[in-house]
C-alpha cells in the first residue's frame, strides 16, 4: 500500500504543475503563488509525500481540479455503481463458470463439453471492447432488449446507490456484467476442469469409488471441494481485476462508474482523482487477498489446525 | 468348486495402446474360499493389482476385462451394470490401498468419511452409523476413538490412517477385503501389526481377504494360500507353507532363493537372472522360459496351462506328464 502510495503521490507531483490546470490565463504570478501556497506544494518533497498519506488514511484524498469537489465524495458516488457491476459479473462468472467446468471434466466427450471448449476459447480471445460493441449491436440495437447505456433508474439509499430493485436498474446490469464476467468465466471454467480432472485421478477419490460412494457423493462432495481451493485463488485475483479494469467495460456502456470518471481524469489531467483512483484500486486488492486468505481457513482443515497448533 | 466365495475364471484384462494391445492379466483363474486369506505375490508389473481392480470393477480406461468370468458368491459380477457394480463395492468387497496418506480425502474428517460410507450401504441413523464408527475405529486399535474420530487426516500418523483405511474397507461388513499392498508404504515397524489388524479384523468379521503384496515375509505371516504371478500369468498357486518349503515353478524357487534366511549361512543369495518381460514383447511359450534355468525346447514355444499337481496349480511345462524331455 505505501508503495503504491508513493507512486501515486509521484505521479501526483511530477505530471505537470497542478495550477496551470487550476487557473485561468487571466491569473496574476501573486495569486498563482498564493494558491501554491495554500496547496502546500512549496514544502519539501517528504513532507508533501507525508501530507498526502496522512490525509489519505484519513479519507482525504485531495480536491479535483476538474470539478473542485473532494476526490472522495467523488469516488463515493461513483463506487457503488463500479461494485455493483463488479459484483454481478464475478457472480455470473461463478455460477457459469464452476458447473460448466465441473461439466466438461466430468464428461470429457460429449458435444456439449466440447461447445462449452471452443466458447471459451473465444471468451478468452475476444477482446473486452469487442464483445461489449457486439452485444450491444445485437440485443440493444437488433433486438431492442435491453439498454445500451447507463445504469437506468437508480434508488438512493444515502450513501449507496443500488440498481438492484429497478427493473430498468436490473436490466441496465445485464450487459455490462456478461461483458465484464465473460472472460473470467471462462478462465474459471478451464480452471475448474484442469483441477477437477487432476483431482479425479487422486488416490482418494479411486478409494472412494472402491467403498462403492454414488457417484454424485464423489463428485460433488469429495472432488469439488478439492477442487474449489485453487478456484477461490484465482477468483480472488480476479474479482481485484474485474473491479480495476471494468474501465473498458464501463466506457463501452457509459457506465456511471469509477472507471468513467478515472478516464475523465485522465483526459483532463485531474491528477488527484487519478492517484486517488490508484490507491483506491490497490487497497481493494489487498481486502480482496485478505478476504481469499480468511476463506482458505474456512475451506482447508489443514491450515486451520496447523495455525492454531503452531 | 461351488462352496468359494470368489471365483475368478480365464481372466483378461486388456489395454489397447498405440502399439497395439497390453495383456495385463493373461487368462488367470483361482478361487478365494470364505475365510480364507489369498496372498498374491509378484514383481511390479506382474499383474497383481490389476487383477485386484479388476474384481472391484475399477480399473482404468481404456483398460477393461476382455474375457473370463469374476464370481461372488456363485454370481458374476464382472458383467453388472454400473449401478449395481456400485452397490457390491463397498458392501460386499472392501478394498485397502498402498498408500494411506493418499486415500484418504484431506477436507473431510474421519468421522464424515466413515459415516458417508456406512450410510451409503447400510439403512442406519445419523448416530448409529456415528456410534458403529467409533467401534471400528476402538477394534483397529485407535487409542480414544470417540474424541480422534472428529480430528482430520493429516492428523494421523501414517500407521494410524491406515488403521482407518481399514475401517472403512471394512465398515458395511464385506465378504472379501482386496488390500492392495497394504503395507508398502508403511514403515517398517508398523507393516507387521497393520497386518495383523487386518488379519484379525477380517476374522471376526467373517471376511475373506485378496492380500496383494510383493514381500514374502507378509504372506508367510497372514496368508493361508499363495499365487504367485508373472508377467500376467499365474506361475503357482498353493497353500503358503508348502510352496514356500517346496517351490514348483522355477520362478517361486527363485523368488525362494532370493528371501534371505536366519537359518542358512550362505554369503550370498542366489537371484533369478535377467529381469521379467515388459508386456509388450511376452516371449512366445513359458514366459519365464528366457530366464528359467530348467528350460527345455517346448517352454519356448508350448505356453503351459496353470494345472493341479495334488494340493496346488503350477503352470510349468516340467510337470505335465509327457511333455517333459
Amino acid at each position: 500500500m505505501l508503495v503504491v502510495s508513493l507512486i501515486a503521490f509521484v505521479m501526483f507531483r511530477f505530471v505537470g504543475d497542478p495550477v496551470d490546470q487550476m487557473v485561468g490565463l487571466e491569473t496574476t504570478l501573486e495569486e498563482r503563488a498564493k494558491l501554491r501556497e495554500q496547496l502546500g506544494l512549496n514544502d519539501p518533497l517528504p513532507v508533501q509525500f507525508w501530507n498526502f498519506v496522512s490525509k489519505a488514511a484519513q479519507g482525504d484524498l485531495g480536491i479535483s481540479y476538474q470539478f473542485k469537489r473532494p476526490v472522495a465524495v467523488l469516488l463515493s458516488e461513483r463506487l457503488p455503481a463500479t461494485l455493483e457491476l463488479s459484483f454481478v459479473s464475478a457472480l455470473f462468472a461463478l455460477l457459469a463458470g464452476i458447473p460448466m467446468g465441473v461439466y466438461t471434466a466430468l464428461r470429457r466427450e460429449s458435444f456439449l463439453s466440447k461447445l462449452f471448449l471452443t466458447v471459451s476459447l473465444i471468451g478468452i480471445s475476444l477482446p473486452t471492447f469487442l464483445i461489449g460493441i457486439l452485444l450491444i449491436f445485437i440485443f440493444s440495437v437488433n433486438l431492442q432488449w435491453l439498454p445500451s447505456f447507463g445504469r437506468g433508474q437508480v434508488v438512493d439509499l444515502g450513501w449507496w446507490t443500488t440498481g438492484f430493485l429497478t427493473v430498468s436498474g436490473l436490466k441496465a446490469l445485464i450487459l455490462p456484467s456478461i461483458t465484464l464476467g465473460l472472460f473470467q468465466m471462462t478462465l474459471i471454467m478451464r480452471l475448474v476442469r484442469s483441477e477437477m480432472l487432476e483431482v479425479l485421478r487422486t488416490d482418494y477419490i479411486k478409494f472412494a469409488r472402491a467403498r462403492g460412494l454414488k457417484d454424485r457423493a464423489i463428485h460433488f462432495g469429495h472432488a469439488l471441494k478439492n477442487t474449489l481451493i485453487p478456484v477461490i485463488t484465482i477468483t480472488g485475483l480476479q474479482l481485484g481485476s474485474i473491479i480495476a479494469f471494468a474501465i473498458i467495460t464501463e466506457t463501452v456502456f457509459q457506465w456511471p462508474g469509477m472507471g468513467l470518471l478515472f478516464l475523465q481524469a485522465v483526459q483532463n489531467v485531474d491528477i488527484p482523482i487519478m492517484s486517488a483512483y490508484l490507491l483506491l484500486i490497490a487497497f481493494l486488492f489487498v481486502a480482496i487477498n485478505l478476504i481469499v486468505d480468511l476463506l482458505y481457513v474456512v475451506v482447508d482443515p489443514r491450515i486451520r489446525i496447523g495455525g492454531a497448533e503452531a | 468348486m461351488s462352496d468359494a466365495l470368489l471365483s475368478v475364471r480365464d481372466l483378461v484384462v486388456e489395454f489397447p495402446t498405440r502399439k497395439g494391445i497390453l495383456t495385463a492379466v493373461d487368462s488367470v483363474s483361482f478361487d478365494i474360499g470364505r475365510g480364507e486369506v489369498l496372498g498374491v505375490v509378484g514383481e511390479s508389473g506382474a499383474g497383481k493389482s490389476m487383477t485386484g481392480s479388476a474384481i472391484i470393477g475399477l480399473i482404468e480406461p481404456p483398460g477393461h476385462i476382455a474375457g473370463g468370468s469374476i464370481e461372488l458368491a456363485g454370481e458374476r459380477i464382472d458383467n453388472l451394470p454400473l449401478e449395481a457394480m456400485r452397490k457390491v463395492r463397498g458392501k460386499r468387497i472392501g478394498m485397502v490401498f498402498q498408500d494411506p496418506l493418499t486415500s484418504l480425502n484431506p477436507l473431510y474428517t474421519i468421522a464424515e468419511q466413515l459415516i458417508e460410507t456406512i450410510r451409503t450401504h447400510l439403512k442406519l441413523s445419523e448416530r448409529d452409523a456415528r456410534e458403529r464408527a467409533i467401534g471400528l475405529l476402538d477394534e483397529v486399535g485407535i487409542p480414544a476413538a470417540s474424541r480422534r474420530i472428529d480430528d482430520y487426516p493429516h492428523q494421523f500418523s501414517g500407521g494410524m490412517r491406515q488403521r482407518v483405511v481399514i475401517a472403512l474397507a471394512l465398515c458395511a461388513e464385506p465378504e472379501l477385503v482386496i488390500a492392495d499392498e497394504p503395507t508398502t508404504a508403511l514403515d517398517v515397524s508398523v507393516q507387521s501389526q497393520i497386518i495383523d489388524v487386518l488379519k484379525n479384523m477380517c476374522a471376526e468379521h467373517g471376511s475373506s481377504v485378496m492380500l496383494i503384496t510383493h514381500d514374502m515375509g507378509v504372506i508367510a505371516e497372514a496368508a493361508d494360500r499363495v499365487a504367485v504371478m508373472y508377467a500376467g500369468r499365474l506361475a503357482e498357486i498353493g497353500p503358503v507353507r508348502d510352496v514356500i518349503q517346496d517351490a514348483r515353478h522355477p520362478y517361486t524357487k527363485g523368488l525362494m532363493g532370493s528371501i534371505p534366511t536366519l537359518m542358512h549361512d550362505s554369503d550370498r543369495l542366489t537371484q533369478i537372472p535377467g529381469s521379467m518381460p515388459r508386456l509388450t514383447d511376452i516371449p512366445p511359450g513359458c514366459a519365464f522360459s528366457p530366464r528359467c534355468p530348467k528350460a527345455f525346447d517346448r517352454c519356448f514355444s508350448v505356453q503351459p496351462a496353470c494345472e493341479r499337481h495334488e494340493d496346488r496349480e503350477v503352470a510349468c511345462l516340467l510337470y505335465d506328464e509327457g511333455g517333459r524331455p
